[in-house]
C-alpha cells in the first residue's frame, strides 16, 4: 500500500480576499513548518464556521482546560493534551500522545490514584460540581460594565472606596475572561472520565453484540430527567398556557416574534399572564444557544425568540387538538430497563452479566453529568458571557471607538483590553479616545476576511496519515478513529449521490432538503423538510417536531440531537462530514437512519 | 422407551420421542406444543423402519465393504437401495402410512393433499448435522401410494454411497441404524427461506438474520437464488439491515402433478422484497419463541403461505440448533472487576476490556 497523505498545512493555498487573516488569531495558533510532519483534523464539530477574532477564545481557553485535565490533573497514561492551529479561519487539532512505555507506566500509577478518587467519590463530587458551576454562573451574571459619567457618583467618595470607576472597566472585563476560563476547567473536570465510562460500556457492547446499533447504548443509559430537555418542556408548558388562556389564535406558523409579543400585549389580563410566564421561563431555560456555544453570533433563545416562536405554533395546535406533549418518562424509563435487561439476558455467562452490570451502572452514574453539563456550560454560562462581552462592545460603541456593539467580536480579547485602556485613559485625562481611527478600519477589514474565508472548503484533515490513531480524547470526544480517517481518504471514490454517516436514529424517510449553513437560519425550516446542517444543537429540539429527518456533518450517536431525534421517532444521520457540501436546498433526499446513509434522489430543479 | 407404533401424529410427539421419530419429527411436535404454527403431519417411526428395513438384514453386506474400494461400494449401494425400494413392505406399515395420509387429506378437504416427505435422523452426536445433509427431502408429493414410495426412498438414502462410506469410516454399527420419516402438509409458499436467531456473520445473539425469496424454500437452501436478507434486532424489532436482492430463480410446485419445477422469477417480482415488514415482525416473534423454548440459538426454515389468511400465513417448517457459533461462544468477552471503574482505568491505561 502506498503511503497516503492529506494536504500538508504548508501546501494550503491562500484564499483570495482573505489576505492578512493571520492577525485575527494569536501567534501560537498558527501552523509552523514542522507541523507538516503531524496529522491534524478539522474540528468541524465545534467550529463549523469561520472563527471571528474574539471567538478565537473559544478554542484557546477550552484547549488550555482540557489538556490540563488529561495531562496534568489526572495524568492520563497514553495522552497529554490537544494542540490546535487555526488556518483560514478553521480550527485544526491533534492530540499529543505519550509513546514511551516507561512514561506511560509512571503516568498510569498516578492516573489510577487520581481518576480512582473521582470515580470512587463521583456522586459527592458531582454535587459539588453543580454548586460550583451555578456559583460561576451567578458570578458572570453579576459582572457589570461600569458607567463612566461626567463625575463618579458621590458614594464612591463617601464610602471611601478609593478607586475610580474606570478601573472597573479592566477588572470587570478580566472577570469575564477569568470566569470563562474557570468555567472551561469545570467543564472538563468530569468530561473525560465520564466519557471513559461511556466508551468502556460501548466497546463492551460492541464486542458482545457486534451488530448492535450505535444508538442502542445511549438508549440503555439515557437519563429521564435531563436538563437539556427543560427548555423544550418549558415551551410546551407555554403552549398549553396559550391554549388555556384562549390565546392560541396568536401563534401562527411564520409569524414575527415581535408582532406576536405586541399582539399579546393587547390581550389584557390573559396576554399579560402569558408574557409573565414567558419571562419566568426565560431565566434560565431560554439561555440555550442555537449553536453549541462556540460563536458569539449563535444567539440564545433569550437573545432571539425566533426558534421558540417557530416551535410554538405546532405545539399550540397539538395541545388544542388534545395531544399530550409531556415526555412519557415512565414509559421511556421502562423501555430503557427492558432493553438493558434483554441485552443482559443475551450474554452467555454470569461473569459477563456481572461485568455488564458494573459497566452499565457506572455509565448511568456518570451520565447525568454528560447530559447536563452542556446546558450549564456551553449554554447558560456562555450565553451570559457573550452578553457581557457585547455590553462592553456597547460601551466601546458609545464612546465612539467602534461603530456597533457587535464589532467588539472582531477584536481579539487582548485587543479589546487595549481598546478599553484607551477609554479608561480618555475618561481619566479628559481627552478623546483614539481608537476610532485605529480599530474601525481593522473591524471593516476583518469582516471582509471572514466573508471571504466562509467560501473555503476545509479539508477534513491535514498532514500524513497516522499509522494508528488511538488517542482516547480524540476517539471519545470527536469519534475520530482509523476508520474515520479511511473514510476521509476514500471520499473522492464515493458515489457522489451518497453521503454516509452514523446511524443516529432509525427509520427511512424521503423529503426535500433544507441546507442550513448558518444555524441562525433554523427558524426558516418548514414542516416536513429534511434538515441538513453542519452540526445539530440540542436547542433545536423543538424544531425536530416539524421536520422529517435530520442530517449533520458532525456529531455522534450519543449527541443530544441524536437522542432527541430518537425521542421524536425521526430518522437521523449524523457525522457525515460533508452533507452540507454535497446536498443543496431543494434536493430530494432519502435519509436511511437504520444504516446511516443519505441518498440524493433528485437534484433541485430536475423535475 | 421407543414406540412400537409405525406412525405417530406430529401433534402427539415431543422432544423425548427422538429415538422413535428422529430429531426433526420430535422438534416439530415440540414446537407445535409450544404454540408455534407448524404444518400438521405425521411421522413414520423407527419402529416402522425396523419392521420394514432392519428385517431385511442388510447390515452384514455393509460391514463387509472396504470404504476405500469405491467401485465396490458404489455397486453394493445401488444394489442395497434397490432392495429397500422394492422389497415387499409389511402390511401394517403400508396400512398405517396410507391411513395417516388419508386423515391428513380429510382434515384439509383435499384427497390428494400435497405433502413434504423428509428424513428425520435419530442420532444426536455431532455427526448429526453432516449426516442430516446426506438424507433426503421430497416436496409436493401427492397420493397415498406415492407417499409410501417416497418414505421408502428416504429409507433407501441410508444406503447412498456417501451415507455408507460415512458409517464405515466412523465404525457406526449397522445394528444402530434407524430413521424416521416426517410427512408434513405442504405449504404453498408465496415466499420462504431460513433464519438464524443470531448473526451468521458475527455470532451476535441480539439479532435475527433472515434470508427470504419467492416460492419454495428449496431455492434458498440449495443456493439456487441470492435471497433478500434482513437483520432484525431482537431487542427492539428494528430492521437494522435490509438488502433486497435480484431474485432470478424460484422453485414452484408442479401444480399438474408431482414434485417441483425450477424456473425464472417473473421480471416484475425480481427486485421486490419477498416478505413484508409485518411478515418480518411475525418471523421475529416466532424465532424468539423457538429460541426461548430451546434455550439456544436456532436455525429455522419457514414459509409464508399463499392461501392461508393473513395472521395465520407464516409457518415454521423446521428448527434445529445453530452449531457454527456455539463453539466460539466459549471465548470470554469480559469479567467483572473489583471496582466497577477498574474497567475504565484498564481501558484508558491501554488494556482491552477482555483482559480484565
Amino acid at each position: 500500500m502506498t503511503e497516503r497523505s492529506f494536504p500538508l498545512p504548508s501546501q494550503l493555498e491562500a484564499v483570495p480576499g482573505a489576505e492578512g487573516w493571520e492577525a485575527m488569531y494569536p501567534y501560537f495558533s498558527r501552523f509552523q513548518p514542522e507541523d507538516d510532519q503531524r496529522f491534524w483534523f478539522y474540528n468541524s464539530m465545534h467550529f463549523p464556521e469561520v472563527v471571528p477574532a474574539f471567538d478565537g477564545i473559544t478554542s484557546e481557553i477550552p484547549y488550555t482546560a482540557i489538556g490540563a485535565n488529561t495531562a496534568r490533573l489526572f495524568s492520563f497514561p497514553t495522552t497529554m493534551g490537544i494542540e490546535y492551529r487555526i488556518v483560514n479561519g478553521r480550527v485544526y487539532i491533534t492530540a499529543n500522545p505519550v509513546l514511551d512505555e516507561a512514561e506511560q507506566g509512571r503516568r498510569l500509577g498516578e492516573f489510577q490514584e487520581r481518576a480512582g478518587h473521582y470515580y470512587a467519590n463521583w456522586d459527592r463530587l458531582y454535587v459539588g460540581w453543580q454548586q460550583r458551576i451555578e456559583a460561576l454562573i451567578a458570578d458572570i451574571e453579576s459582572v457589570e460594565v461600569p458607567e463612566l459619567g461626567e463625575l463618579d457618583p458621590i458614594e464612591v467618595v463617601t464610602s471611601g472606596r478609593g478607586f475610580a470607576s474606570n478601573h472597573l472597566l479592566r477588572e470587570e472585563f478580566h472577570r469575564c475572561i477569568d470566569l470563562y476560563s474557570k468555567m472551561w476547567h469545570h467543564h472538563t473536570e468530569f468530561l473525560m472520565l465520564g466519557y471513559g465510562a461511556y466508551v468502556v460500556f460501548f466497546e463492551f457492547c460492541k464486542q458482545a453484540f457486534p451488530e448492535m446499533g450505535d444508538q442502542m447504548v445511549a438508549r440503555m443509559v439515557a437519563g429521564m430527567d435531563v436538563t437539556m430537555y427543560r427548555p423544550d418542556d418549558e415551551l410546551k408548558k407555554l403552549a398549553a398556557l396559550a391554549v388555556d388562556l384562549d390565546l392560541a389564535d396568536l401563534f401562527v406558523e411564520g409569524s414575527d416574534p415581535a408582532k406576536v409579543l405586541a399582539a399579546l400585549g393587547e390581550r389584557g389580563d390573559a396576554g399579560a399572564r402569558w408574557l409573565a410566564a414567558l419571562e419566568a421561563a426565560k431565566d434560565p431555560w431560554f439561555n440555550v444557544s442555537v449553536g453549541d456555544g462556540f460563536y458569539h453570533h449563535h444567539l440564545s433563545w433569550a437573545d432571539d425568540l425566533t426558534i421558540p416562536f417557530a416551535a410554538l405554533p405546532r405545539y399550540v395546535e397539538q395541545i388544542a387538538a388534545g395531544v399530550d406533549l409531556t415526555r412519557p418518562t415512565e414509559r421511556l424509563a421502562e423501555e430503557r430497563e427492558r432493553i438493558a435487561n434483554e441485552y443482559r439476558a443475551l450474554l452467555g455467562s454470569d461473569e459477563e452479566q456481572a461485568a455488564f452490570d458494573q459497566m452499565l451502572g457506572l455509565c448511568r452514574q456518570v451520565f447525568p453529568y454528560i447530559e447536563s453539563h452542556k446546558f450549564y456550560c456551553e449554554h447558560w454560562f456562555t450565553t451570559r458571557f457573550f452578553q457581557k462581552i457585547r455590553a462592553f462592545g456597547q460601551l466601546l460603541a458609545d464612546r465612539g471607538v467602534l461603530l456597533a456593539a457587535d464589532d467588539v467580536f472582531h477584536l481579539r480579547h487582548v485587543e479589546v483590553e487595549d481598546a478599553l485602556a484607551d477609554v479608561m485613559l480618555a475618561w481619566a485625562s479628559g481627552g478623546a479616545e483614539l481608537g476610532a481611527r485605529h480599530w474601525q478600519p481593522i473591524v471593516a477589514e476583518r469582516k471582509r476576511i471572514v466573508e471571504a474565508l466562509a467560501g473555503w472548503s476545509p479539508p477534513p484533515a491535514l498532514g500524513p496519515v497516522p499509522e494508528a490513531l488511538n488517542d482516547p480524547a480524540v476517539k471519545m470526544l470527536w469519534g475520530v478513529t482509523d476508520e474515520t480517517v479511511q473514510t476521509w481518504l476514500g471520499d473522492d471514490e464515493d458515489d457522489e449521490d451518497t453521503v454516509k454517516g452514523y446511524a443516529a436514529s432509525p427509520g427511512i424517510v424521503e423529503g426535500v432538503a433544507r441546507v442550513l449553513a448558518n444555524v441562525n437560519d433554523i427558524g426558516s425550516i418548514r414542516e416536513g423538510e429534511v434538515l441538513v446542517c453542519p452540526v445539530t444543537a440540542p436547542s433545536w429540539g423543538p424544531v425536530f417536531g416539524k421536520i422529517a429527518a435530520a442530517v449533520s456533518d458532525i456529531g455522534g450517536t450519543m449527541s443530544h440531537a441524536a437522542i432527541v431525534a430518537r425521542e421524536y421517532g425521526m430518522p437521523a444521520v449524523v457525522g457525515t462530514g460533508q452533507a452540507t457540501f454535497r446536498i443543496r436546498t431543494g434536493d430530494r433526499v432519502r435519509v436511511d437512519g437504520d444504516r446511516g446513509i443519505v441518498t440524493i434522489i433528485a437534484r433541485e430543479g430536475s423535475a | 422407551m421407543t414406540t412400537t407404533r409405525p406412525v405417530l401424529r406430529v401433534a402427539d410427539v415431543g422432544i423425548e420421542d427422538v429415538p422413535s421419530v428422529g430429531g426433526k419429527g420430535a422438534s416439530l411436535g415440540e414446537l407445535m406444543r409450544a404454540g408455534i404454527r407448524v404444518p400438521e403431519g405425521f411421522v413414520v417411526t423407527t419402529a416402522a423402519f425396523r419392521s420394514a428395513v432392519s428385517a431385511l438384514d442388510l447390515g452384514p453386506r455393509v460391514t463387509a465393504l472396504d470404504p476405500a474400494d469405491t467401485a465396490a461400494v458404489a455397486a453394493a449401494c445401488a444394489d442395497l437401495r434397490a432392495v429397500v425400494e422394492s422389497a415387499p413392505l409389511p402390511g401394517a406399515v403400508v396400512e398405517a402410512v396410507t391411513s395417516a395420509y388419508g386423515e391428513l387429506c380429510a382434515g384439509a378437504g383435499n384427497e390428494r393433499l400435497p405433502v413434504a416427505v423428509r428424513s428425520s435422523a435419530t442420532s444426536e452426536d455431532s455427526a448429526d448435522a453432516s449426516f442430516a445433509g446426506l438424507q433426503d427431502t421430497y416436496l409436493w408429493v401427492r397420493g397415498g401410494d406415492e407417499v409410501v414410495e417416497q418414505v421408502r426412498r428416504c429409507w433407501a438414502s441410508l444406503y447412498s454411497v456417501e451415507s455408507v462410506t460415512y458409517r464405515l469410516r466412523r465404525n457406526i454399527p449397522e445394528e444402530d441404524l434407524a430413521m424416521a420419516v416426517v410427512v408434513q402438509r405442504m405449504v404453498d409458499s408465496l415466499s420462504s427461506g431460513v433464519m438464524f436467531t443470531r448473526s451468521p456473520l458475527t455470532g451476535d445473539r441480539s439479532v435475527i438474520a433472515i434470508d427470504a425469496s419467492w416460492g419454495l424454500g428449496s431455492a434458498v437452501v440449495s443456493g439456487d437464488v441470492t435471497p433478500d436478507s434482513f437483520v432484525v434486532s431482537k431487542v427492539t424489532g428494528e430492521i437494522t439491515k435490509r438488502t433486497v436482492a435480484t431474485k432470478t430463480r424460484w422453485h414452484q410446485p408442479d401444480t399438474g402433478g408431482q414434485g417441483v419445477i425450477e424456473s425464472d422469477v417473473p421480471g416484475q417480482l425480481q427486485d421486490v422484497p419477498s416478505i413484508s415488514d409485518a411478515e418480518i415482525a411475525e418471523l421475529v416473534a416466532i424465532a424468539r419463541k423457538v429460541e426461548a423454548h430451546y434455550g439456544s440459538p436456532q436455525d429455522i426454515e419457514w414459509a409464508v403461505s399463499r392461501s392461508a389468511p393473513v395472521g395465520e400465513n407464516v409457518l415454521l417448517l423446521q428448527s434445529r440448533p445453530e452449531t457454527v457459533w456455539a463453539e466460539k461462544d466459549r471465548a470470554r468477552v469480559a469479567a467483572p472487576t473489583a471496582r466497577a471503574f477498574d474497567h475504565v482505568l484498564n481501558m484508558l491505561g491501554g488494556k482491552r476490556p477482555s483482559e480484565g
